[in-house]
């Protein structure tokens, strides 16, 4: 049973692995295009932050935290949303492919479904993002007044990890409901794009009542909120126990459970109705 | 005229289709507007009349960016990939020996999709940052009706600046650059990340000055009180005469591209 | 001889909701595929055909385990295919005629190669699958060309390629020849009648062109409605004796009705443009001449008669049981 499950992750994993190639290629056949949308997609979210630059031109400090602070918790988020974003951030085109009938053609394949969603029109230019999040994360590092103990320093791998595992399940879970509602992609947004706006800003800017909805029924906090607090030497607006700064990984893990669940529902209810 | 009108109510009718998706770009917008409205509030908590707003103003311009999001395609979006679509096949040709103004037959098209987005995917945000936040919304019906008229302007003044990247399509192999480049110019300068009146120094002085500013920041200015007047008057012809430039500008690029194709046969 | 294909009163019905006014909806349910049964042994290849929204793509999404069908059971190679789609992947092969499964942007040759390595296609019986494909279907120009370069044509005989490479046992093809010049369609014909009996594969063949029926399938299924309303040899298909092919001609100037042409009426003159019909028995040819012989030719096309007419005719000579 595990061994036929460990099989077909692997299975997944490798297929995922040559469709990206062929789209990898595909794309270095329009190389110049390639290169601008690339440099759009950093700079799209380069004036991201560069409005929160225009605010710290009139303020020292927003909900009480500075700007090298603020830039920790955008780094943090925006690596943890760009590499989900490139790996499975074209999921939901799968809305469409329900409507025109093109998912039909990917059920026929020996190849788990999931694993052709996630690698559908596999866009590169998407390291834009996600250079822009590792070179915020980067600078802030070097400009962060904090106490580096071992333990911080390890929770930041670790929170950029569980970050991407994170909003990937988002991803997942988004694309399993276009089973159901194929165009309603943009519900997801709200969820991705959504989530790692709100993930950009210090959980004091929001009322508890945000907060405790993103710790415990979406729990985007987990994504750097908790454990960047953590390393920022700050208290958590709910006062939550230590180790849930911690908890990270495995929050991933049952969100990734929960999203597996999504998607097996959402297959089966498309392969029962047809539409 | 009465065709344009019919192209109009056919852009209307088309995204009325998409009833599914407009309720979920209404929850998305909505989510959006609770994100960036608590920014806000942490941002006028420090600096309580920062660019001149007071806090209900600031979170009226929130909302109201949030409500205005589809209906002025401050992200991108609207007819522009379809027009550049039709440059890139070919299928231009065939619109360019129609008897209709291709200008003016896609402004129709866009000012009801526009329309419909207005009412489909703005009020409902509205209502929801109204109920939750206390916003700055005026009493005075004329200051509707002049905010009404301002949108509108703003409507024509994007209009044209995507119909002029789009026509960019006849010259450049890859149409998908310019279109960017003028996604992103839009998202910053329309006051889309951040009130312009923000924006710091001359910088914001000349970003105040640039047509994008016609798009949201002049019709939320007006929403706000904050032309009255002459002022008024002012705001409106300042967006009045952007449209009429950049229209303009359209139609000299349209006949130069007309030539092309008719010349050079595409 | 072995039932390849095996369906004992299968249905598939659908919840279809309808909006009947701005609010309210309407729920009803529709019965796609309403009890079929039949068998197709090894080998054999079969005509499935029947009008638009009959139940032909609910049947092979049933078929290749895409659908789990309602009620009746299903066996493909003694497998249910909703159970094990997967591990049944392996082991068909599917053409939607309307959508490539090839990559736009890279060569033809790139196509094949992830074919090769996702269904794990060793490298000897890939090497010879390929090069019998590209013999037969004369793809060998063609392995260089990105796809977007390709005719339709061209296109579609490289996606019959991209489905035979994995040594399928069974071919679904839907809709092969639709929108094909005349030369591509006899390749793709020839083709498929080589590797049916070179292989012995089983062939499910879907299409609204009664040649492709003729010219590959000894045995017809006809579905209409979600049932079964015929399933036979291709002679007892009676009305398709009846129907008429149609010869298009391009004349060089407007002229009075074609007459004089045995065997064949002219139907219809619209400027220099005339339809003359002729029964689907006979051959094309001597129509042709005797037309070319005494009329100046600018243009001229055959059309074949259509599914849809034959079994409407079917309908109207036969009243239903």
């Amino acid at each position: 049973m595990a061994d036929a499950a460990v099989r077909r992750w692997g299975e997944g994993l490798r297929c995922y692995g040559l469709i990206v190639g062929m789209w990898v290629r595909s794309t270095m056949a329009y190389r110049l295009s390639f290169l601008m949308m690339a440099a759009g997609n950093f700079a799209a979210t380069a004036l991201d932050f560069v409005a929160i630059a225009i605010m710290f031109s009139h303020v020292d400090v927003l909900g009480g935290f500075s700007l090298p602070e603020v830039a920790f918790l955008y780094g943090t988020t925006s690596t943890a949303f760009g590499i989900a974003d490139l790996t499975l951030g074209n999921m939901d085109r799968l809305g469409r492919r329900v409507r025109d009938g093109t998912l039909d053609v990917l059920l026929t394949r020996p190849v788990p479904v999931l694993a052709q969603v996630a690698a559908d029109r596999f866009a590169l230019r998407r390291v834009g993002r996600l250079s822009q999040g590792v070179l915020l994360l980067a600078w802030s590092l070097t400009r962060l007044d904090v106490h580096w103990t071992p333990v911080t320093v390890a929770l930041v791998p670790l929170m950029l990890v569980s970050g991407a595992v994170i909003f990937g399940a988002v991803f997942v879970a988004g694309a399993a409901f276009q089973f159901r509602a194929d165009d309603a992609s943009e519900i997801q947004n709200a969820f991705t794009y959504g989530g790692t706006t709100l993930l950009q800003y210090p959980p004091t800017v929001f009322a508890t009542d945000l907060v405790r909805g993103v710790t415990f029924v979406v729990p985007l906090a987990f994504v750097n909120w908790l454990p960047a607090l953590r390393v920022l030497g700050r208290d958590d607006p709910l006062r939550l126990p230590a180790w849930v700064d911690f908890a990270s990984p495995l929050v991933a893990l049952g969100c990734c459970a929960a999203a597996a669940l999504a998607w097996r529902t959402g297959l089966r209810s498309y392969r029962s109705t047809g539409s | 005229m009465r065709l344009y009108a019919a192209v109009a109510a056919g852009g209307f009718r088309r995204y009325a289709t998409y009833r599914t998706a407009t309720a979920a770009g209404v929850f998305t917008n909505t989510v959006f507007g609770f994100i960036v409205a608590s920014t806000y509030i942490a941002l006028w908590n420090e600096r309580p009349h920062l660019g001149g707003y007071d806090r209900a103003q600031a979170l009226t311009f929130v909302w109201v960016s949030q409500a205005l999001l589809a209906s002025a395609s401050l992200l991108g979006g609207g007819f522009q990939e379809e027009l550049q679509d039709r440059i890139r096949s070919g299928d231009i040709a065939v619109d360019l020996y129609r008897p209709v103004d291709l200008q003016a037959w896609w402004l129709a098209s866009d000012l009801g999709r526009a329309a419909f987005q207005l009412l489909g995917r703005g009020v409902v945000p509205l209502a929801v940052g109204a109920l939750a936040f206390e916003l700055a919304l005026p009493a005075d019906p004329v200051t509707w009706l002049s905010f009404l008229l301002s949108v509108l302007l703003g409507l024509v003044v994007g209009f044209a600046l995507r119909y002029l990247v789009a026509l960019c399509s006849f010259w450049l192999l890859d149409g998908a650059g310019a279109g960017m480049l003028s996604a992103l110019l839009c998202m910053f300068f329309s006051g889309t990340l951040l009130p312009l009146n923000v924006f710091p120094g001359a910088f914001g002085e000349v970003a105040r000055t640039l047509p994008w500013a016609a798009m949201l920041q002049v019709p939320v200015d007006v929403l706000l009180e904050r032309h009255r007047g002459t002022g008024l008057a002012a705001a409106l012809a300042f967006q009045a005469v952007w449209a009429a430039v950049l229209l303009a500008a359209g139609r000299l690029l349209q006949s130069a591209a007309t030539r092309k194709v008719v010349v050079q046969g595409g | 001889m072995d039932a390849f294909i095996e369906l004992d009163g299968v249905r598939k019905v659908f919840d279809v909701r309808r909006r009947t006014g701005l609010l309210r909806r309407e729920r009803h349910q529709v019965r796609a595929v309403d009890g079929i049964s039949f068998r197709v042994p090894r080998g054999e290849m079969v005509g499935y055909i029947g009008p638009n929204g009959a139940g032909k793509s609910t049947t092979i999404k049933m078929l290749t385990g895409i659908l789990t069908p309602s009620g009746g059971r299903l066996r493909v190679a003694g497998v249910d295919p909703s159970r094990d789609r997967t591990g049944l992947a392996r082991r068909i092969g599917v053409v939607f005629g309307q959508r490539t499964t090839l990559w736009w942007d890279l060569p033809l040759r790139d196509s094949y190669g992830l074919v090769r390595r996702m269904y794990r296609v060793p490298e000897d019986r890939y090497r010879a699958n390929l090069e019998r494909c590209v013999e037969l279907l004369d793809l060998g120009r063609l392995l260089d060309v990105p796809v977007r370069q390709l005719s339709l044509g061209q296109r579609m005989r490289g996606d019959i390629a991209a489905a035979l490479l994995h040594d399928p046992e069974v071919l679904y093809l839907d809709e092969p020849t639709i929108g094909l010049d005349v030369v591509s369609k006899t390749k793709v014909r020839e083709f498929l009648r080589e590797v049916n009996a070179e292989r012995g594969m089983t062939v499910l063949l879907t299409t609204h062109d009664l040649t492709d029926i003729e010219q590959l399938c000894k045995r017809v299924m006809v579905i209409d409605h979600g049932r079964l309303v015929y399933d036979g040899a291709l002679d007892g298909l009676h009305a398709v004796g009846e129907s008429e092919r149609t010869l298009v001609v391009d004349l060089e100037h407007e002229m009075p009705p074609i007459t004089g042409v045995p065997g064949a009426r002219t139907v219809k003159v619209e400027g220099t443009r005339q339809w003359l019909a002729f029964p689907a028995t006979h051959s094309a040819a001597p129509v042709v001449a005797a037309v070319a012989g005494r009329y100046p030719l600018v243009d001229l096309s055959v059309r074949e008669p259509d599914i849809e007419e034959v079994i409407a005719r079917m309908y109207a000579e036969r009243p239903t049981p």
